[in-house]
């Protein structure tokens, strides 16, 4: 089974329900975790793995041979993305606005057109006692992480459960990481800006027909509102994370909380059990 | 003009929340909500809107089902797996490119447009403001943060305002990228977290490769001293001024909540730290 556990809004908890879910889950079960939020991973950092050799994604971006290019402008036309243009004699190529489809290869008619990779960031993996783990890390300056998530995913063996920690936003990284998972945790804040993110996430989650689970945190401190939301579009809230400070402490320091206050086991053992349900 | 844009890497630092103080206590300036699939700052705000508009900014791949000979040839060269066995094409997954187009020995496939989001133009807290939101899935946030920034520039120009600030997304990839090329000054907010270090290093590093001048705010900060003060070692080694430490307070969101900037509630220790810091970030804009 492959369950993401995604947002819409930053900064509510993903990687706290992500990390001690894969965790519980791992303790009798092959379960991977992998952190796709590659633009700003950070589930590493708690789960702390042994991490192997990275391995460098890339994009094949065009490389004109300009013996063969004969002018005709026949690249520049058809790449939708605009990175390709004719300054003076010479095609040039702006690889960060290009998306590598090799259209302009196909299209040249002169066989003037080749590839080479030009690397989009790193996918890393690892393992921490019985759980297996695999994040991507986006390159400092590139624009695409999709390529990255896509390519972690696909090259991920498929085990009992996957758990896969999503991008903030509803933009196409969200998702690629979506895509082909049986079911997708929500996690949200009582605030008006988390209620708004939430139903933005909930229209990918239904547009893609998935099911999904609400996890409240920071429960307690905001109003009434995302659960009145929840119970309107027919979400089950599946756990509640009071604000506490004792959690944001642990938290703060990269510690699993299941690990660091053993009472929050059984809630997690909890939601596993009801994520099982969810998806079945 | 200086154009200012509020980042964080890791998401729920308090961008918006701090971008939303910068506007209340600035005079002469456009506001723009340039985190276009989870614009939160029209909350705070509630723009008196002018102005709409549909941005269409991204294609699909859709296949004539009577000139289709189900080669597969599509299927074999679209490099985003967005053709499938029966070669059904998935918008979600289509990039757009149209290499499948040019590729297609039968003729059968062509691009259409499709909307990708909309924007507004209005009036906030005596400023202009713009923003959009992107539809759900959609690929080209980093184009829509593009096209309201250039909204934002003649608006800018038109209504005299001195500076810009821009609201922007977490992460660092394509839409932050959009939202900090051609800015005069960053404005990093982080929180006391292993998390949060981690993040801040990343968005650093983008600031520093488009060469924009950054300061960093450390938000709740009291929530862990240890990682407060691993942050401002870390930004002392950086070079990287910090306006303030913002302690965490609950009157921030209860503010917020009843449309109140937490700078105008002289009872919230926050509100007067997020005072503080702006006053030391428009003396170093000058």
């Amino acid at each position: 089974m492959k369950i993401a556990v995604a947002s819409g809004k930053g900064g509510t908890g993903k990687t706290l329900v992500a990390v001690n879910l894969a965790t519980v889950l791992a303790a009798d079960q092959p379960t991977t975790l992998l952190d796709c939020d590659v633009e700003a991973p950070n589930d590493h950092l708690f789960v702390r793995p042994e991490l192997g050799e990275p391995h460098v994604v890339a994009k094949g971006i065009p490389i004109i041979d300009d013996g063969r290019c004969t002018g005709c402008n026949a690249c520049t036309e058809a790449c939708e993305f605009g990175a390709l243009a004719r300054i003076g004699d010479r095609v040039m190529v702006f690889d960060e606005l290009c998306h590598g489809c090799g259209r302009c290869a196909l299209v040249c008619p002169s066989d003037a057109i080749g590839e080479v990779d030009h690397p989009l960031g790193v996918i890393e993996r690892g393992h921490s006692s019985s759980l297996e783990f695999g994040h991507g890390r986006l390159h400092i300056g590139e624009a695409m992480a999709s390529p990255i998530i896509a390519e972690l995913k696909e090259t991920t063996p498929e085990r009992d459960w996957t758990i896969l920690d999503a991008p903030p936003g509803t933009a196409c990284t969200v998702i690629t990481t979506l895509h082909g998972v049986d079911g997708v945790l929500l996690v949200t804040e009582p605030t008006p800006f988390g209620l708004h993110d939430l139903r933005a996430a909930v229209g990918v989650v239904r547009t893609l027909e998935l099911p999904a689970g609400v996890v409240i945190n920071r429960d307690g401190t905001g109003d009434r509102e995302v659960e009145t939301y929840c119970e309107d579009e027919g979400l089950p809230i599946l756990l509640r994370i009071p604000f506490d400070r004792r959690i944001a402490e642990t938290g703060a320091d990269a510690q699993i909380l299941v690990e660091a206050l053993p009472e929050w086991r059984a809630r997690f053992v909890e939601l596993a059990q009801q994520v099982k349900e969810l998806v079945s | 003009m200086k154009r200012i844009v509020f980042l964080s890497g890791k998401g729920g630092t308090g961008k918006t929340t701090l971008a939303a103080a910068f506007a209340t206590r600035v005079g002469s300036l456009t506001i723009v909500d340039a985190d276009v699939d989870a614009a939160n700052l029209h909350l705070v705000f509630c723009p008196e809107v002018a102005e709409t508009g549909v941005y269409v900014g991204s294609k699909t791949a859709v296949r004539d089902s009577d000139r289709c000979t189900s080669c597969g040839t599509c299927r074999t060269t679209c490099r985003f797996g967005a053709v499938d066995a029966k070669l059904e094409i998935d918008p979600l997954l289509c990039e757009g490119c149209g290499a499948c187009v040019t590729a297609c020995p039968a003729d059968a496939l062509r691009l259409v447009e499709c909307p990708s989001g909309e924007w507004y133009i209005g009036r906030a807290a005596r400023h202009p403001m713009i923003g959009a939101e992107l539809y759900a899935g959609e690929e080209v946030s980093g184009k829509l943060v593009s096209v309201i920034r250039e909204k934002a520039d003649d608006v800018a120009e038109t209504k005299g305002t001195d500076r810009i600030a821009i609201d922007g997304s977490p992460g660092i990839g394509c839409p932050v990228i959009a939202s900090t090329t051609g800015t005069q000054a960053a404005v990093l907010v982080t929180e006391p977290s292993r998390s949060g270090l981690h993040d801040l290093e990343r968005i650093l590093g983008v600031v520093r490769h488009f060469e924009v001048p950054a300061t960093l705010i450390i938000n709740k900060a009291d929530l862990s001293e240890p990682l407060a003060e691993e942050i401002e070692a870390f930004a002392d080694r950086e070079d990287l001024p910090v306006l303030g430490r913002i302690p965490y307070d609950e009157r921030v969101l209860d503010a917020l909540r009843v449309g109140r900037n937490p700078v105008d509630d002289p009872d919230s220790a926050a509100g007067r730290a997020m005072d503080l810091a702006i006053a030391r970030l428009l003396e170093r804009l000058g």
